[in-house]
């Protein structure tokens, strides 16, 4: 009998279609804006996990995340480099300054001063330039979204100089690095350095990056950081999630997505809903007919199952394939949207939303053939 | 066994209508013999659909028992009163409700694919009957392509493809113009009947009363009239 459930479906191009783009439409927004949102939280926690050598971050105890900061003052590295247990430490400046572009525009950066040594706190991965060119006079290193936003396409960056509080800098190479949250074009350049580009202030250390000993766990050694400096130490886990919790209580970012993924949710049940049960009462007398004849309630039950089934698949299908060429084109193609990807749970809950959507509808459209008494075929 | 197809016993049918029951049949006693057309006449109103379904098998009476070929057919569970039907009875509808996705062939094969037949070996039994109801060119057609009376021929054929032994037809020409009602008439005396076949029909159309075998007539609930004797009964009818 499945078949002809599917035949009766699919005969009916106009609902067929218009179930099919339904869940398709609902699939589509539910994933893309649950994508979006994840990659936008996981921007609060980049800044942290680009700096792959250090596994705890001591702090100012006001200091919440990697860009909402209270200084300390420098003798703060010394106190640390003192607690046994700990590998290294270096300083680390994150603040943001102003830029005088070569065209003579002005636009907010952020500065983050490196230790002059190891330059524990650069990107790992560089696209032009080599690392120990930071070591050159003024050098800066500009990540490869801000060389995008401050030059246009074809201008050599390398070499270009730019102003920062009346100081040169130089570019002398671009980094790989995926965009925080605020967006904002980065420079990297040498803890000594940036003191000069970033106005003068007593305390200008933002965070002691630490390497934990071999023998000593991240979470220990900052419990011990903690207790003999007073400092605020959390590991490199701890500070990402730090980062994300912040977003998600300051900003409308959760709801404002959430009530997408809502709406997603209701347009489906909206859109294939109303065109099942229309659907279903076009066939009505069909079915009633069917169960005269002698189909049992159970194959009925099978029948609607195939049916709705069918429309879940194709639409989850074409839907979650838009998305997905939605994101990776959007991550290839444009900046805003670059590092984004498209986690494995997000087309998990998709799929468990659009079946939601799909047993809700389902089921109602099983209520009314069912409650079709046989009988009524003869009025 | 007993000599009739189908034997109805003291049935009675309530209607709940607000808080009261409305009773539509009283007492109903009939038997319906094989081999014969029978036709259930009436006023509108008079219970004759409400009759047919409760032999059909898709109402239950409030009172009474229904044998149709031996079987008790309501002590039956709900799956085996299903099944009963599925291998037993054929029905033809007045609005026909033929499956408008599927093709002639295919709605005529209905009976066989619930019964759990091969797609193409049902499929063609459709045809054979089709052919027989003179409609074979339409085979592939969709409902929508056919005239009423190819439909109504579509959904005899429906009828007819399992082989039951008991055809039930509620105004099965109602929807159609006098010449294609008669044609579709005639069609289903000569495919439908045989000997070990019952086949009551339901219709207030008179033009076609000539046809039938033996006319049952009820009147408010009751079987008034009982009779092979066509011409007083379609004299009756015209007074
Ligand atoms: N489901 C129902 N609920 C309440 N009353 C009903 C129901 N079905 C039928 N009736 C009533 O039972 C009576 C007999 O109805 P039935 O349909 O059997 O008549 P009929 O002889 O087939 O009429 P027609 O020629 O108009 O089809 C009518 O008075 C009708 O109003
Ligand atoms: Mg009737």
């Amino acid at each position: 009998m499945n078949w002809v459930a599917i035949r009766m479906l699919t005969g009916d191009r106009v609902k067929f279609i218009g179930l099919v783009f339904g869940v398709a439409f609902s699939t589509l927004l539910i994933t893309q804006q649950l994508t979006i949102f994840v990659n936008l939280l996981m921007r609060g926690g980049v800044a942290v996990q680009e700096v792959s050598t250090a596994n705890v971050w001591v702090m100012d105890p006001a200091t919440r995340t990697a860009d909402v900061i209270y200084p300390m003052p420098i003798t703060a590295l010394d106190r640390v480099r003192s607690v046994s247990g700990v590998a290294f430490a270096s300083p680390l400046l994150r603040s943001n300054a102003s830029i005088r572009t070569p065209e003579g525009d002005l636009e907010g950066v952020t500065v983050i001063g490196v230790d002059d040594s190891s330059l524990v706190g650069i990107p790992r991965r560089m696209f032009e330039g080599d690392p120990a060119r930071l070591m050159d006079p003024d050098a800066v290193f500009i990540d490869d979204v801000g060389s995008r936003k401050l030059f246009a396409p074809g201008q050599t960056v390398i070499g270009s100089q730019l102003e920062l509080n009346d100081q040169r800098a130089i570019i002398k190479g671009i980094v790989d690095s995926t965009p925080t949250f605020t967006a904002q074009v980065t420079l990297y350049t040498r803890y000594s350095n940036a003191l000069n580009f970033v106005p003068g202030t007593r305390n200008r250390l933002s965070f002691v990056l630490v390497r934990s000993d071999a023998n000593v766990s991240p979470e220990t050694l900052a419990g011990r950081i903690t207790e003999q400096t007073g400092l605020k130490a959390r590991t490199t886990q701890q500070f990402t999630r730090d980062g994300i919790d912040f977003i998600i209580e300051n900003t409308g970012i959760p709801i404002n997505f959430g009530i997408t993924v809502v709406l997603g949710v209701i347009v489906g049940v909206a859109i294939v809903g109303l065109t099942f049960s229309l659907f279903i009462r076009d066939n009505i007398k069909q079915f009633g007919a069917l169960k005269a004849i002698g189909v049992t309630n159970r194959k009925i039950m099978v029948m609607v199952a195939a049916q709705s089934g069918l429309v879940a698949l194709i639409g989850y299908g074409l839907g979650l394939t838009m998305a997905a060429g939605f994101i990776g084109g959007g991550a290839a193609g444009s900046d805003d949207f670059k590092g984004f990807y498209m986690p494995n749970q997000i087309p998990l809950i998709t799929a468990a939303l659009v079946l939601a959507i799909i047993a809700l509808t389902g089921f109602i459209a099983i209520r009314s053939v069912l409650k079709t008494d046989p009988a009524s075929v003869f009025r | 066994m007993s000599r009739f197809a189908i034997s109805v016993h003291g049935v009675a049918k309530d209607f709940p209508v607000g808080d009261d029951n409305i009773r539509v049949l009283h007492d109903i006693n009939v038997d319906v013999n094989a081999g014969e057309l029978t036709y259930l006449v009436g006023e509108s109103g008079s219970g004759k659909t409400t009759l047919i379904s409760i032999i059909a098998g898709i109402l239950y009476p409030t009172e009474g028992r229904v044998q149709v070929f031996d079987t008790e057919i309501y002590d039956l569970s709900d799956n085996e009163l299903v099944m009963f039907r599925l291998a037993n009875i054929g029905f033809i509808f007045q609005q026909y409700n033929l499956i408008p996705t599927l093709t002639a062939a295919e709605n005529a094969a209905i009976p066989l694919i619930a019964d759990g037949m091969k797609r193409d070996e049902a499929v063609e039994r459709g045809r054979v009957l089709l052919e027989k109801l003179n409609i074979a060119n339409q085979a592939d057609k969709f409902p929508r392509q056919l005239s009423g009376g190819q439909q109504q021929r579509v959904a005899i054929a429906r009828a007819l493809v399992h082989e039951p032994r008991l055809i039930v037809c509620d105004e099965p020409t109602a929807a159609l113009d006098a010449k294609s009602g008669r044609r579709v008439m005639d069609l289903l005396r000569e495919v439908a009947l045989s000997e070990d076949r019952a086949v009551i029909i339901v219709t207030h159309d008179n033009r076609i009363f000539d046809l039938a075998d033996r006319i049952l007539a009820m009147e408010d609930g009751r079987i008034t009239h009982d009779g092979r004797d066509k011409a007083i009964l379609m004299q009756e009818d015209a007074q």
